[in-house]
């Protein structure tokens, strides 16, 4: 009993230690940094998702950024402007400027569409 | 230790109704969030949707993180004949209490700073951290010794500790090594967050363990094997299955295979509630007299439903249609309200029985509340699950209709939800009036003679 109990938490710190190693391809300015606490501190995630992750009223932003005839000018004109569910934010253009360099970031870092996601026999999916 | 005085409701009875607060405020809260869905717009300058929704996601969690608290340290000191301390249990309450207000307030002030469930500014997650830590503490003096324990014993420990060390990992994103890659950040995250509901559930689960111990008044199911079993087998989900929340995210495939596998293993434990299921229902003839008990079947019933969801989800091609939906939302408030909910509301139900006076005499008003509210959520998530899968549609779709359509088709899913939410909240209000009342009454009912003072146990 005590044994099991050891080894499962010696297994877990191990792979925990393991998933903060992981490597990432992304490399990143402050700026993003500074956009993503902007991110947090306005609490954008209560109505959009970043990898399907969030709250539900408003659409998933994870490639926002890329997507066709969107892109900064957008992005900003929303935050700046709002819309009839959306609160117009008062932010400053280096702030609307950190917070684009944000969702650029998470745009370049992978797909959070699932339609881009081939699934398999064994029930697993490939993509990103 | 100082005794206090009799007159004096013990702390952990406080916390069990500060939780029991925060489930009203907390539901009420997720009301003005569905009319939010229901008229776009609504509320928009006063409470609009990125305060209301930290509003109820938080109050509802400190309902469950209090209330299971409260019922684990209450039980612990029944089992064991005295709480370690009173004192420490009346700092925990003062600390969670004052982490609430606190929290609550910046929410409505706007005032944000932390991620997804823990809003708030970073700085409040200490007090937060500091309770539980005294919680623990408290836990393990009552408990006294490790040897020859029974399983929920090692259930609550194990929700205890595992919460001081999760609860930490979820503000690594703190630290510039974490915070400077989205998805590092994410995945650690949502590492954390997924063994954090472990944890409460490892609490909540003991507690109705031991609830049941207590009313068949048979030591032996909590002893056995296969009991232990059972719980290596939750833990194991609790430390390795997260990643079914993060299949999307970039991240090795091996850890999504991992979380994929394991999460698997719960359909043994599916397996075994439908072998069961004879047993358990001339079991339930047995005890159904008993007003916990009626809970504790309740919670069986949603156990059953969400674990073949959570099963669903957890298999990456079923998740890629799910994810992003509000089919997460149901599985979210189904095991949350439907088993984590209604556990506690047995534990609160027995905890606070007796509190002056017996909660006999309205066990026909709670009953009802019950009944209603078991029903209600079944459209409350019926609702939530169509819209999820329209809009699981919408997104697999090659010509997707403007966002903004596709959630004004919803509408009257959303409506069906607010509805079924508000006959929800008006249940919930029916079982939890006579408990607040029967507290109430400790002060305010004279009793026959004049030198008898008002005995809380
Ligand atoms: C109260 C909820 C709410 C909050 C908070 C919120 N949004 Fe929105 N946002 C929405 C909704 C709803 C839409 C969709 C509007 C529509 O299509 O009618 C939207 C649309 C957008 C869009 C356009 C998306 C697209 O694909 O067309 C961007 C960009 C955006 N929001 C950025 C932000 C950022 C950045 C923040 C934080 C500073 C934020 N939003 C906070 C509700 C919100
Ligand atoms: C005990 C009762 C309840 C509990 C424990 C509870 C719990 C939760 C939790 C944990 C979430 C976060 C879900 C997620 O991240 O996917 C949530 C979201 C939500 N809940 Fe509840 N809930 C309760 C009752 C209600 C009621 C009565 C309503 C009213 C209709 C409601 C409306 C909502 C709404 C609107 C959301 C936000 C959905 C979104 O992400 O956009 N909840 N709830």
């Amino acid at each position: 009993m005590k044994i099991v109990l050891a080894s499962l938490v010696f297994l877990f710190l191990m792979y925990s230690a393991f998933i903060y190693q992981q490597p990432v391809k992304e490399e990143t300015m402050p700026e993003v940094v500074r956009g993503k606490m902007i991110w947090q501190e306005k609490n954008c995630t209560a109505c959009h998702q970043l990898y399907g992750l969030g709250g539900f009223l408003g659409p998933d932003l994870t490639n926002v950024y890329s997507q066709e005839g969107k892109g900064a000018p957008y992005i900003k004109a929303f935050v700046q402007g709002g819309t009839a569910t959306m609160p117009a934010f008062n932010l400053s253009e280096d702030e609307l400027n950190c917070l684009v360099a944000f969702l650029k970031h998470t745009d370049e870092s992978g797909s959070a569409d699932p339609r881009k996601f081939k699934i398999r026999h064994d029930g697993t999916i490939a993509g990103n | 230790m100082e005794q206090l005085p009799e007159t004096n409701l013990p702390a952990t009875k406080k916390i069990i109704l500060t939780a029991l607060a925060l489930l009203l405020l907390g539901m009420f809260f997720g009301i003005l969030g569905s009319l939010q869905y229901v008229v776009p717009g609504i509320l928009k300058t006063q409470l609009s949707f990125e305060k209301i929704r930290p509003l109820h996601v938080s109050s509802v969690v400190f309902w469950i993180m209090l209330a299971a608290s409260g019922g684990v340290l209450t039980y612990a000191g029944e089992r064991s004949g005295k709480l370690f301390s009173r004192l420490l249990a009346k700092i925990q309450w003062l600390l969670f209490l004052f982490s609430v207000v606190a929290i609550l307030t910046s929410y409505m002030l706007g005032i944000f700073g932390g991620r997804e469930y823990w809003e708030f500014p970073p700085l409040l997650a200490i007090p937060v951290w500091l309770g539980w830590l005294l919680f623990t503490i408290n836990l393990v003096g009552t408990i006294r010794t490790f040897k020859q324990q029974p399983v929920y014993v090692w259930m609550w420990l194990t929700g205890a500790f595992g919460f001081l060390f999760i609860f930490s990992e979820s503000y690594l994103w703190m630290l510039p090594f974490f915070q400077k890659s989205i998805v590092r950040d994410m995945t650690v995250q949502w590492k954390s967050y997924g063994s954090m509901v472990g944890c409460w559930n490892m609490l909540v689960y003991g507690s109705g363990i031991y609830l049941m111990e207590k009313i068949s008044k048979d030591p032996t199911p909590a002893r056995s094997r296969m009991a232990f079993a059972l719980y290596f087998l939750s833990l194991t989900n609790l430390m390795f299955n997260w990643s079914h929340h993060i299949y999307t995210l970039p991240i090795l495939p091996a850890i999504k295979h991992i979380g994929y596998l394991i999460s698997m293993s719960e359909l043994y434990i599916l397996g075994r509630i439908i072998y069961k299921w004879k047993s358990s229902v001339k079991e339930a003839r047995k005890f159904e007299y008993q007003l916990p008990y009626r809970f504790l079947i309740a919670a069986d019933v949603w156990v059953f439903l969400n674990l073949i969801l959570a099963i669903l989800m957890s298999i990456p091609a079923v998740n890629l249609y799910t994810h992003g939906t509000h089919i997460t939302v149901a599985h979210v408030m189904g095991t949350t309200i439907g088993i984590n909910s209604m556990l506690l509301m047995a534990v609160v139900t027995d905890v606070l029985d007796n509190t002056c006076r017996s909660l006999y005499i309205y066990q026909k008003k709670i009953t009802q509340g019950l009944v209603t509210a078991n029903l209600s959520l079944f459209v409350f998530l019926g609702a939530l699950l169509m819209a999820g899968i329209k809009r699981s549609q919408w997104q697999m779709s090659d010509h997707r209709v403007p966002f903004g359509e596709m959630m004004h088709n919803l509408i009257p899913y959303f409506i069906l939800f607010s509805m079924a939410g508000i006959v929800l909240f008006g249940a919930f209000c029916v079982m939890v009036y006579p408990l607040v009342k029967n507290v109430w009454a400790c002060y305010t009912v004279r009793q026959p003679q004049s030198t008898v003072t008002p005995s809380f146990n």
